[in-house]
């Protein structure tokens, strides 16, 4: 009898919930489900509006997002498409939409301002992308006015690049043995400090190449405990740029979670450098660097690409230090769009709160990726 | 320094052999007559005492021999058939007894050099900061263990020829050399005899030494450009490596990492009225200029 009972309300909570989850869907599920917009009167609110347009951008239904906007007079499909995937092969292009946010910033009964972020995810890690769209009413649906960013146009010219790079000839498999190879570039740490963070310890530094040859570089650390047993090893994976050229240096940031400084007793720093082909340029400029201060403490500027070429990902890394010019904290921000010559892309990095107090100076130092040329 | 690993199974049971017949091989040891010292590679012959038919086994490192021999005669072996240097063991076993013996193969004359020259970059003027190891070998690969003369030598465009003559120990010999004041390939030789190993050396230009900007307006920007940066030697530094131009004005800051072409470096940067460029490469700093309104 009391199993009987509870197959029947276990059948009814089923149905029950079913029902709930059609009528009431949460975004992601309609996101996922593909066709869950058209299940829902969308449009019905400013909010559904810009719901439903996340939504279709999402499941990349450019189609559908584009019909849906009010002020498609005012530009093109593609160019809708190319305000969100980018023009040139980009973090962009081959980014998916995370999750979406909305917040309503003002509204009447016509009009409303909605403020979205689209975070979207890419193999380096997230970025958010934020609009402020206005939603306007027409008869009894409401429609979202895109807020277009189109892409400059570099106009079609030559650029002249003396264009500089280094080939390495490895040592073959036929050579006798004591035959010598390429020697490995010399690279130096020239400062080094592990702070003690509320989610673990943190390894900073900054590495030099020394040499005349460009460099493919790594750092690892590992945590030494009192008996000299290995706690932890990590490397500095993203916080670094891995292609060093002749008397370049690059900061480096290596994290280890939920570990105290009090368990350690020494740092064991293990950088390494492979001798690779590459180019010296593109050349980038970092214009406007600005340190805002907190609260929402960050550290701005400007990427300005000089050379000929498209960057196509471009990864800024900004070294803090204090008055007495010590290293305090390392920050970093891979940029979605290409870069354009002479075209200026912003960056903005957070900096701790905590942190932010001590930063007298900074250095800023671009890493660059190009496809279809050795980096 | 050879292996031969085909003949490994055949030493393991010879060995045995050796093993079984060797209080009686010790006690008839004097009856044959063998040579002291042998150089790899050469002809030798082997006496026994005795007659009737023997087999004859020659056991050494990595090597093993069988003859079927007449006792009481001569047993010749031609060039080329001991070739590995070592220690060898020389046994007669015949129906009734057996005769024994030992004897050494020496390394052949020097016919190779296996050189290594540390490291293959370095930068000038740096003393002792080039490496030679050599060791000498003969044709069949054996070290050669006897002292040898050998003879370094660098010399190159760069600086004057350095030339060292060291005598090897066990087969190896080594020395230490400066890189020349003046960059360029040197050519690293070591020499024993005829015979000769070569390595190229670079010697590139060291740390940038009084680094020095210019600047001139460009329409509405600033073309900052280095002097040729040299090192303190007065080598030009490579193109390629990289020089920072830093602009700081009202709080705010542009920077440039530009890389060196044809000896300078060149970067654009705003022209904001009174600000402050700076140049730096790796950790060594350059000079200061103001621009504009201060």
């Amino acid at each position: 009898m009391t199993g009987r009972l509870l197959a029947i309300f276990i059948a009814a909570a089923t149905v029950v919930l079913i029902a709930a989850g059609t009528l009431w869907p949460v975004p992601s599920a309609v996101a996922m489900a593909g066709s869950g917009s058209s299940l829902m009167s969308s449009s019905s609110s400013p909010q559904a509006a810009v719901e439903d347009l996340a939504g279709e951008i999402g499941r990349q239904d450019w189609t559908k997002a584009y019909a849906g906007l009010a002020n498609k007079n005012e530009f093109t499909e593609s160019e809708f498409v190319r305000d969100l995937t980018g023009t040139y092969p980009s973090l962009r292009t081959y980014a998916t939409l995370d999750s979406s946010d909305l917040r309503p910033l003002h509204a009447s009964a016509d009009e409303a301002q909605i403020q979205l972020k689209l975070r979207w995810s890419t193999v380096v890690g997230t970025f958010l992308d934020t609009r402020t769209l206005q939603v306007v009413r027409s008869d009894d649906r409401w429609a979202v006015s895109w807020p277009i960013v189109k892409e400059p146009r570099v106009p079609p010219q030559v650029i002249p690049v003396n264009y500089l790079r280094w080939d390495v000839i490895y040592r073959g498999p036929a050579d006798d043995w004591g035959a010598q190879d390429v020697e490995a570039p010399h690279v130096r740490i020239v400062d080094m400090h592990p702070v003690d963070r509320s989610d673990g310890v943190v390894i900073m530094g900054e590495l030099l190449n020394e040499d005349v040859v460009p460099a493919f570089v790594t750092v690892k650390a590992t945590l030494l405990a009192k008996d000299g047993s290995a706690i932890a090893s990590e490397d500095s994976f993203d916080k670094i740029s891995h292609v060093l050229l002749p008397k370049q240096v690059t900061p480096f940031l290596i994290a280890f979670h939920d570990l105290a400084l009090s368990q350690v007793d020494s740092v064991h720093m293990d950088p390494s450098a492979t001798l690779i082909a590459a180019s010296a340029d593109p050349v980038i400029e970092i214009e406007d660097q600005r340190l805002n201060a907190a609260p929402g403490a960050s550290f701005t500027g400007k990427l300005i690409n000089q050379s000929g070429q498209v960057v196509n990902v471009a990864h800024v890394l900004g070294t803090f230090y204090d008055k007495n010019g010590q290293l305090v904290w390392v920050a970093d921000q891979f940029i979605d769009r290409a870069l354009l010559p002479q075209t200026p892309v912003s960056f903005a990095m957070a900096i701790p709160a905590d942190i932010a107090g001590k930063v007298s100076s900074e250095r800023a130092i671009a890493a660059t990726y190009s496809s279809g040329r050795p980096q | 320094m050879k292996r031969r690993f085909s003949f490994s199974m055949v030493g393991l049971l010879v060995g045995g052999l050796l093993l079984a017949a060797m209080p009686v091989a010790l006690a008839q040891s004097g009856s044959l007559r063998l040579p002291k010292t042998v150089e790899a590679g050469s002809a030798f012959s082997i006496e026994s005492t005795g007659s009737g038919e023997a087999v004859l086994y020659i056991v050494g490192p990595g090597q093993v021999l069988k003859r079927k021999i007449r006792l009481g005669e001569a047993t010749f072996f031609a060039p080329g058939d001991l070739h590995n240097a070592g220690h060898y063991l020389a046994v007669i076993v015949a129906d009734s007894s057996t005769q024994n013996g030992a004897f050494d193969v020496t390394a052949h004359e020097p016919a190779a050099l296996s050189f290594l020259a540390k490291p293959s970059r370095v930068a000038v003027d740096l003393r002792d900061g080039i490496s030679g190891v050599v060791y000498v070998f003969d044709t069949f690969q054996n070290l050669v263990l006897a002292p040898t003369q050998v003879s370094f030598q660098l010399s190159g465009a760069a600086g004057a020829e350095q030339t060292r003559t060291v005598l090897s120990r066990n087969g190896v010999a080594w020395t230490k050399m400066n890189s020349a004041a003046k960059e360029g390939s040197g050519q690293f030789a070591a020499q024993v005899g005829s015979v000769t190993a070569e390595r190229v050396i670079q010697q590139v230009p060291g740390d940038p030494c009084g680094l020095r900007i210019s600047a001139r307006p460009s329409g509405q920007r600033l073309t900052v450009q280095t002097d040729p940066v040299r090192d303190c030697s007065g080598n030009l530094v490579p193109d390629g490596t990289v020089v920072t131009f830093t602009e700081t004005y009202n709080g705010g800051e542009s920077t440039v990492d530009a890389p060196l072409k044809q000896g300078v470096a060149r970067a654009d940067l705003p022209a904001y009225s009174g600000v402050t460029i700076s140049v730096a490469t790796g950790v060594v700093l350059g000079n200061e200029i103001h621009w504009g309104k201060q």
